[in-house]
């Protein structure tokens, strides 16, 4: 055992060793490759993979390399890898994270021991606010600025009344909550269902349809959307109600309900159609190379990496001059997905949210098209609470 | 109080009840009968859904589908039996607990590397697809009372088959004294395999019929599945009465709780509390539930053994 | 055998002892973590042992008192970051009550959970840990599904500082330690007789004149209590806090743990919990070098099919190797336990 034990131990450190003097620039990747939502794992994974193509796997003349890790949404397993990640391989930088309460648990593994951290999706309010780091990075947004800017789609839109669905965990409540900051109509009921095992909607839409709401609000990430949707549209209310929606209607969930989802708005700070060149490189790229629309999970990362490379270029690979990739990142001039874009005091973008709306195209395929731009240049309400400036 | 509302939950409440008592009567049929505790259970209600979105794809037809799943699951649940928990029958529980463990682990990799990790969806039938106006204000959708229908049909098919048939006859006397049955010359295992399918298809007509209101996805047998064992424990082990009698209770219970909780609390205490309260009680009403029936009842409402 | 086995549980623990001396001399910090998590683990494992192998309870809801010890210490931890209330970050504070909660709670629950049999058991006891996996996603004071980061960790003044991952590592050692010897003391002494002897015949027992309910009751308290330890360790190495480790797969762990191990003995948690860290942590390199060799493509994601090969060699350890680790030392092969 002990024997064992040890030649375990000195194996991983001869690798350590050989590992350095090859010098790549590592990436630890942290995110859901098992279970159910898997199927975002993989999204973000390709996006990664497809950005390394792009870049020819090299950042300031080193060639990189990736290392990815599942945390089985188990804040438990995304703490273990990510300190394995830290310690064991020694990663330069950690990223990914689609779960607010793994990047929580994992958050203080990485942040003062070495590496960088970039969040590919999850933007807890603690980590925007007080917790905020210098050594963090956002590529996505705050957890509150997506419902704030549908809120805000609902005031424009004059609509007078919603009624508010959202599974009963912390993001959901984050939704709502940010939903009911910016929204000015009237609520008339709000079910708050059960997570992660409800199968059956049918008594919260009954609900909804007897409250008779101008229209209904609703967060479903991933397979919980997928469900809501069908069940929207068997129960006839797709027809006679608006249904709003947050991170439910995908290019995950879309090409799996298809028609069902046509026609429901949703906001977002990208989308597969915004007009850039970087935009249209990554999107016909990752539709090249998988045959799929990507989603924003799969934006997210891919800025992620070019974020990576925007501040080990700066520093012509010396992955040590820890200030130099810093002001190089805090710049956000790496040729985002999303546009332009600025970083805020907390390291959080500051940007543009725009409506969505589900379609079908010409060629047949489900995907969303920009209806408008619902904020220019939105900051998160947490800044305030960031000693940093 | 809104008299259409609650009949519309009445209805829900009804329509989960019986789903569920299709997934409860496979896994109290097999306990009944082999003794045998199936964790894995869930995993046949995932293979089924699975099946059910695989062959929709291929013949583009719901009800072909429908037809090809149910013999495919069986067929599974037969494989399963002899290769694997055959063995099982003469252990005890904690075993049988996790040997069935370890096959959830198994049958979730297995979907993981066959159909991917991208969840499947079944599209209905136009005629299923819309909703019916039941009475004035009253409207429901149709797959909905199709669900209501099936699994009625699949109770009385199930009652007719236990009480009525030969294999029944078998079936119930293999359960009271398997040595006995044996000493009488028929073949024990090869009748084993036979309910285990049963069983194994039944939960594969609750995963093909749940498929088209849920996502098709991996992991998506073990939410139900303690929810099955829930529905069998309180019913008490074995009984198929009562695995029917309290999958409606629960079916009831949690919807009803869903609807009418939030606005119970909230008349009581403030929108705040109420917020935060309703729907946890609400989730964990069915386990408080279970709790209370137990520690009354110790086997169940309806122990086997005389009923 | 019994000296193979006597010296193999010997150099386990020996090796134990030394894992934070060898990980910092060769630089490799990671290890005092993951073998601290097997420390934890196995006197998580050690307290269902109590009960499952010696009293042949089988609890499907241990992860529960595991999580409520945990509990103790985030909640501590929330009132002192946010109230200002400095007295609760008392480590000692934590530790007693991280006893007496899931102590109190095991001992509520085993009174109305003893009442049944059987599968009813099994299933009652996981009702109750269901409902508290509910409870806390709920209480949204206290982070609910998100959990709670633990900024400050347990705070034990001049004694320890739990910061030091050796420390927390000898922390834990220590408690094992004291765990075992209370076990092993406990199960020899006219206590333990009952408990053991209600498992193979409660009947006779009761005609004797024990009241074994109350025997396995008490047991099932000094269970929760023990695994309580477990949940203070684990929040302060995790340096978190959530309701996933209180859902119900993480139960079934604990059983496969023992099971793996070896049930009814003293040492065969310890060895599960052990190895079944191990296999979490090497069978996916393993897969993958297997696919190197026999040459197969893209490797790389070989190992994260991993659980395929561990749920079938779970039911191989079931049906051959009754008695786990702890048997096969003993040379027990086949269905003995």
């Amino acid at each position: 055992m002990l024997k064992r034990t040890i030649t375990l131990a000195a194996g991983a450190a001869m690798l350590a060793t050989t590992a350095m003097a090859a010098d790549p620039v590592k990436i630890g990747f942290v995110t859901t490759l098992s279970k159910g939502p898997a199927v975002l794992g993989r999204d973000m994974r390709d996006a990664a993979d497809l950005a390394m193509e792009h870049i020819g796997a090299r950042m300031g003349g080193r060639d990189v390399e990736i290392i990815y890790k599942d945390d089985e949404i188990n804040p438990g397993i995304g703490k273990k890898v990510t300190d394995e990640l830290v310690q064991k391989d020694r990663v330069d930088f950690v990223t990914g994270y689609i779960w607010s309460h793994v990047l929580l648990a994992s958050y203080k593994s990485v942040i003062g021991n070495g590496p960088m951290l970039i969040s590919a999706n999850a933007g807890p309010s603690q980590i925007a606010g007080e917790l905020c780091n210098e050594d963090f990075f956002s590529t996505s947004w705050q957890n509150d600025q997506t419902p704030e800017a549908m809120g805000e789609v609902l005031n424009q839109l004059g609509i007078k009344s919603i009624y508010v669905m959202a599974p009963n965990y912390a993001a959901g409540k984050n939704m709502v909550a940010g939903v009911e900051r910016t929204y000015k109509g009237e609520i008339l009921g709000k079910d708050f269902t059960k997570w992660p095992d409800q199968i059956d909607f049918s008594a919260e839409l009954a609900k909804a349809r007897a409250a008779k709401p101008g229209a209904v609000f609703v967060f479903y990430p991933g397979g919980a959307g997928v469900q809501f949707l069908k069940q929207y549209s068997q129960a006839g209310l797709k027809e006679t109600i608006p249904l709003y929606t947050v991170f439910t209607v995908d290019a995950i969930s879309l090409p799996v309900v298809k028609d069902l989802a046509v026609g429901s708005l949703a906001t977002q700070m990208w989308s597969p159609d915004l007009d850039n060149a970087a935009n249209k490189k990554f999107v016909d790229g990752f539709k090249a190379k998988y045959g799929r629309y990507p989603s924003f999970y799969a934006a997210q990362s891919y800025d992620a990496i070019m974020l990576i490379k925007a501040g080990v270029d700066a520093v012509n690979g010396d992955t040590s001059d820890k200030a130099g990739m810093r002001a190089a990142m805090k710049k956000a001039d790496f040729g985002s997905v999303r546009g332009a874009f600025t970083y805020g005091n907390n390291n959080f973008p500051i940007q543009n949210f725009y409506l969505r709306e589900a379609i079908k195209n010409d060629a047949g395929e489900y995907t969303v098209k920009t209806v408008k731009t619902v904020f220019t240049a939105y900051q998160d309400s947490y800044h305030s609470k960031c000693p940093m400036n | 109080m809104n008299w259409i509302l609650l009949i519309e939950q009445t209805l829900n409440g009804l329509q989960l009840g019986l789903l569920l008592f299709l997934l409860a009567a496979g896994l109290t049929l097999v306990f009944g009968i082999m003794d045998l505790v199936n964790l894995a259970h869930g995993s046949l209600y995932m293979v089924g859904a699975y099946f059910a979105a695989t062959f929709t794809a291929w013949t583009g037809s719901f009800v072909l589908a429908v037809v090809l799943t149910l013999p495919a699951t069986l067929l599974v649940g037969a494989v399963v039996e002899i290769v694997c928990l055959r063995t099982l029958y003469d252990r005890d529980h904690l075993d049988q607990v996790l040997a069935t463990f370890g096959l959830i682990l198994f049958f979730n990799e297995l979907v993981r590397l066959v159909w991917g990790p991208a969840g499947l969806s079944v599209p209905l039938p136009e005629f299923l697809s819309s909703s019916l106006e039941l009475a004035p204000g009253l409207i429901y959708p149709s797959y909905r009372l199709a669900i209501i229908i099936a699994s009625l049909l699949a109770a009385f098919f199930l009652y007719w088959l236990v009480a009525r048939t030969r294999i029944g006859m078998l079936i119930r006397a293999g359960a009271s004294n398997r040595e006995m049955v044996g000493a009488l010359g028929v073949n024990i295992r090869f009748l084993f395999t036979i309910v285990f399918g049963l069983g194994a298809a039944l939960a594969g007509l609750a995963g093909l019929m749940a498929a088209p209101i849920s996502t098709v996805e991996i992991g998506m047998g073990e939410n139900v599945l303690i929810l099955a064992f829930v529905v069998i424990v309180i019913g008490g082990i074995g009984s198929i009465r009562g695995a029917f009698v309290s999958a409606l209770l629960i079916g009831l219970i949690d919807t009803v709780g869903r609807a009418f909780l939030p606005d119970v609390i909230g008349g009581f205490f403030d929108d705040e509390f109420a917020d935060a309260a309703a729907p946890a009680l609400a989730s964990m009403s069915i386990y408080l539930l279970m709790a209370v029936i137990l520690a009354f009842r110790p086997e169940g409402l309806f122990s086997a053994r005389n009923g | 055998m019994q000296m193979i086995r006597v010296g193999f549980i010997g150099l386990v623990m020996l090796a134990l002892a030394v894992v934070p001396v060898v990980a910092n001399a060769i630089d490799e910090p990671f290890y005092v973590s993951l073998f601290t998590r097997m420390l934890v683990l196995a006197i998580a494992a050690s307290s269902l042992n109590l009960v499952l192998g010696y009293g042949g309870m089988v609890s499907f809801g241990h992860a529960a008192y595991l999580g409520l010890g945990s509990y103790v210490v985030g909640i501590g931890f929330y009132h002192a970051a946010n109230d200002g209330m400095d007295w609760a970050l008392n480590g000692w504070l934590h530790l007693a009550l991280a006893v007496v909660i899931p102590g109190m709670a095991a001992l509520l629950i085993g009174a109305i959970s003893l009442r049944t049999r059987g599968v009813y058991f099994i299933m009652i006891t996981l009702a109750f840990s269901q409902m508290l996996y509910y409870f806390f996603i709920g209480l949204e004071r206290y982070g609910g599904d998100d959990g709670l980061s633990l900024w400050y960790l347990s705070d034990f003044g001049d004694v320890m500082d739990l910061n030091d991952d050796s420390q927390l590592y000898y922390l834990a050692y220590g408690l094992l330690v004291l765990v075992l010897f209370t076990l092993y003391r406990l199960v020899n002494s006219r206590f333990g007789m009952v408990v053991r002897g209600a498992k193979s015949n409660e009947r006779r027992l009761m005609a004797v004149g024990f009241p074994t309910y109350r025997y396995r009751l008490v047991a099932f308290g000094i269970s929760g209590a023990i695994c309580g330890v477990a949940g203070f360790l684990m929040a302060n190495q995790s340096e978190f806090v959530s309701t996933s480790e209180m859902h119900w797969v993480h139960s079934g762990d604990l059983i496969v743990m023992v099971v793996l191990g070896g049930m009814g003995t003293l040492f065969g948690p310890v060895l599960g919990a052990v190895g079944f860290l191990m296999l979490e942590q090497y069978l996916p390199e393993l897969m993958e070098g297997v696919c190197h060799i026999i040459g197969g493509e893209s490797c790389g994601i070989a190992g994260e099919y991993w659980k395929m090969v561990f749920g079938p060699l779970l039911i191989l350890i079931v049906l051959f190797a009754r008695g786990g680790i702890d048997g096969l030392l003993q040379g027990k092969v086949g269905r003995n336990v």
